[in-house]
């Protein structure tokens, strides 16, 4: 046979324009590991300014695609490039950003500056990219394990403490499970359809359901280990049990960042899978959904309410974060199987202001680690009022947020959530998760007493580098403004959800 | 010609001894090792699906998950070597450090 090798050429270059941001990110992570070799052990901490480079440089390639609007479809179908991807490309590069900022000097504290670090985080992202534009099982299972693989590196990267090597164990050996269990459900979603493009997929369920009506049996395995593997990557009830562990284990940086941006390219996934190949059986799974969702949110707060550990707490917190996420999906079905846009629309604004406020949280417990304190524990927090007053007013910003109480981000990103709800005709489920931000107002303003009420006995003041204050900067204000003035952002969502999967 | 449904059962035995074996077993060794059985029955599935439909995407498919599951073993074994030299045990229901 002849190989047209030209037009292959050809295309393959035209074809490389849609993967710019992704490649931007490979290429600025391969020259961070190189340099690294150039720099003594002093200059470690400029590793973070090529990482951050890299960052820049594919964020400027998302603006460009950004402007172009529409969406494209390259490497045969295999990638898609939509509003969808470009909103959730930016939340990646975002909490990326936020994330090396706030690490440079907590990973100087460790005495653990490698270049390897910030190159992985990238890798991370460049799974998380991919994860959010595949348009193909292949690539979908690959990028997910390129994002999965660096960070059981990155949580187990201060090798002599013995804490980051056990969540590293667990996160491991968990997570492979989960995808091996996802991987199944891919075998099977291939089996039903004959390839393994995610629009071709959808067409053989959409038959599949007219033919043989609810009760498919290849259908639900696929729905039942497809769901299971995602729900283990978002951590939520039942397969939230290493969360807690990996949180408290792993670099405090590294907690923000799996809690924060694997959960949103988790996401991605799940809206991808669930909103295309999943979406002619959509009255099976949002049953579902709202158990999870109800779980989630019950066992998160329970088990929050105990914690004596900031970190471990947080993780909890995230879980409940989670149930609140999960039930926007469960709003935006309609009891008559339509897609409602206001569902959508919460779970976008949800995502993107989350990222930024529990970042913030978690770069608190940053400030707080100094030579042999952790700053883990709830009492480590005691007098931060007087020690430095700015981060106790930032922290009481974000867990007001993380609560839900206005004029913050988290307030209008539940009450859409709530909206939503009444509005698809779930009111109890929005009762119910209105009274379970009771209970997490109480083991907030736990920490929030802490920092005014109780006296310090640690008489070392944090202190913000510069990098951490430009971080604490932008978080800040996103959680702000998009609490004050939600419009915006609340358009760059809608525009994101609502053109690929508004039907 | 063998049907291909044989070939699901076969796969979906593999997998359910796999999951077995990742919830019962206290060695971390062997419970990396069930994973290991996971992937490779769906490697089974793909390539008996592949065979079915007389395209190659499955194969295909059923590579990249073949040099998933060494960069996975590759990267377990890594972190396992460091939690070994820090606590000289393997068994899971030792990891304590953290709660379960």
């Amino acid at each position: 046979m002849q190989v047209p090798w030209q037009d292959v050429f050809e295309q393959t270059r035209r074809d490389f324009v849609f993967i710019l941001p992704e490649a931007m990110l490979a290429c600025f992570g391969l020259a961070t590991l190189l340099l690294d070799f150039f720099l003594t052990k002093k200059e470690k901490s400029w590793n973070s300014l090529t990482a951050m480079l890299g960052v820049a440089f594919s964020g400027g390639a998302l603006v460009l695609m950004y402007k172009m609007q529409g969406q494209a479809y390259a490497f045969s179908n295999s990638i898609i490039i939509d509003p969808f991807f470009i909103f959730f490309g930016f939340i990646f590069l975002a909490s990326t950003a936020l994330v090396i900022l706030i690490s440079v000097k907590y990973m100087e504290i460790e005495k653990e500056q490698h270049g390897e670090y910030y190159a992985l985080m990238l890798f991370a992202t460049v799974g998380m990219m991919f994860l959010a534009c595949g348009n193909d099982l292949i690539v979908l299972f690959v990028a997910l394990e390129t994002m999965a693989l660096s960070f059981y590196v990155l949580t187990g990267f201060l090798r002599r403490d013995r804490k980051s090597n056990e969540a590293a164990l667990k996160y491991v050996l968990l997570g492979a499970f989960s995808s091996g269990i996802l991987a199944y459900g891919f075998s099977i979603l291939y089996g039903i359809s004959g390839s393994t493009n995610l629009i071709v997929i959808a067409n053989a369920i959409t038959e599949r359901s007219t033919r043989y009506g609810h009760g498919d049996v290849l259908t639900i395995l696929a729905l039942g280990t497809v769901s299971a593997g995602v729900f283990f990557k978002i951590a939520a009830v039942p397969f939230h049990q290493w969360a807690p562990d990996v949180y408290e284990g792993a670099p405090t940086p590294i907690s923000a960042y799996v809690s924060v941006a694997s959960k949103a390219a988790s996401f991605a996934l799940l809206l991808r899978l669930f909103l295309t190949v999943f979406w002619p059986v959509n009255l099976d799974w949002v049953v579902v959904m709202e158990a999870v969702a109800v779980l989630s949110l019950t066992v998160g707060t329970l088990a929050a309410i105990t914690q004596s550990n900031i970190k471990r707490l947080l993780a909890y917190s995230s879980i409940t974060q989670v149930g609140y996420i999960l039930l926007g999906l469960v709003a935006s079905v309609n009891s008559d199987g339509t897609l409602h846009e206001r569902g959508l629309q919460a779970m976008a604004f949800y995502l993107f202001v989350y990222a930024f406020f529990n970042t913030g949280a978690f770069a608190i417990v940053i400030l707080l680690r100094h030579k042999g304190v952790i700053g883990d524990d709830v009492d480590d927090l005691n007098g931060l009022i007087q020690r430095n007053p700015g981060a106790a007013v930032l922290m009481l910003i974000f867990l007001l947020s993380l609560a839900g109480i206005p004029p913050t981000a988290g307030f209008f990103a539940k009450l859409l959530v709530f909206w939503a709800l009444i509005e698809t005709g779930h009111t109890y489920l929005a009762v119910l998760s209105v009274l379970y931000i009771l209970p997490a107002v109480y083991y907030y303003f736990r920490l929030v007493a802490a920092m005014w009420v109780k006296e310090s006995t640690d008489p070392v003041r944090p202190v913000i580098s510069l990098a951490q204050k430009f971080a604490f900067a932008a978080m800040v204000m996103v959680t702000l403004a998009a609490g004050i003035f939600p419009e915006q952002f609340l358009r760059f969502a809608t525009y994101s959800l609502l053109i690929p999967f508004g039907r | 010609m063998v049907p291909v449904d044989h070939y699901l059962w076969l796969s979906l035995a593999l997998f359910t001894i796999g999951v077995i074996g990742v919830l019962t077993r206290r060695n971390v060794i062997i419970i990396l090792m069930s994973i290991e059985l996971i992937l490779n029955a769906v490697n089974i599935n793909l390539v008996a699906f592949s065979h079915m439909f007389g395209n190659v995407d499955g194969q295909v498919f059923a590579i990249f998950i073949i040099t998933d599951a060494a960069a996975e073993a590759a990267v377990g074994l890594g972190i396992i070597l460091a939690f070994f030299r820090n606590r000289e045990t393997l068994l899971a229901d030792e990891m304590d450090m953290l709660k379960w």
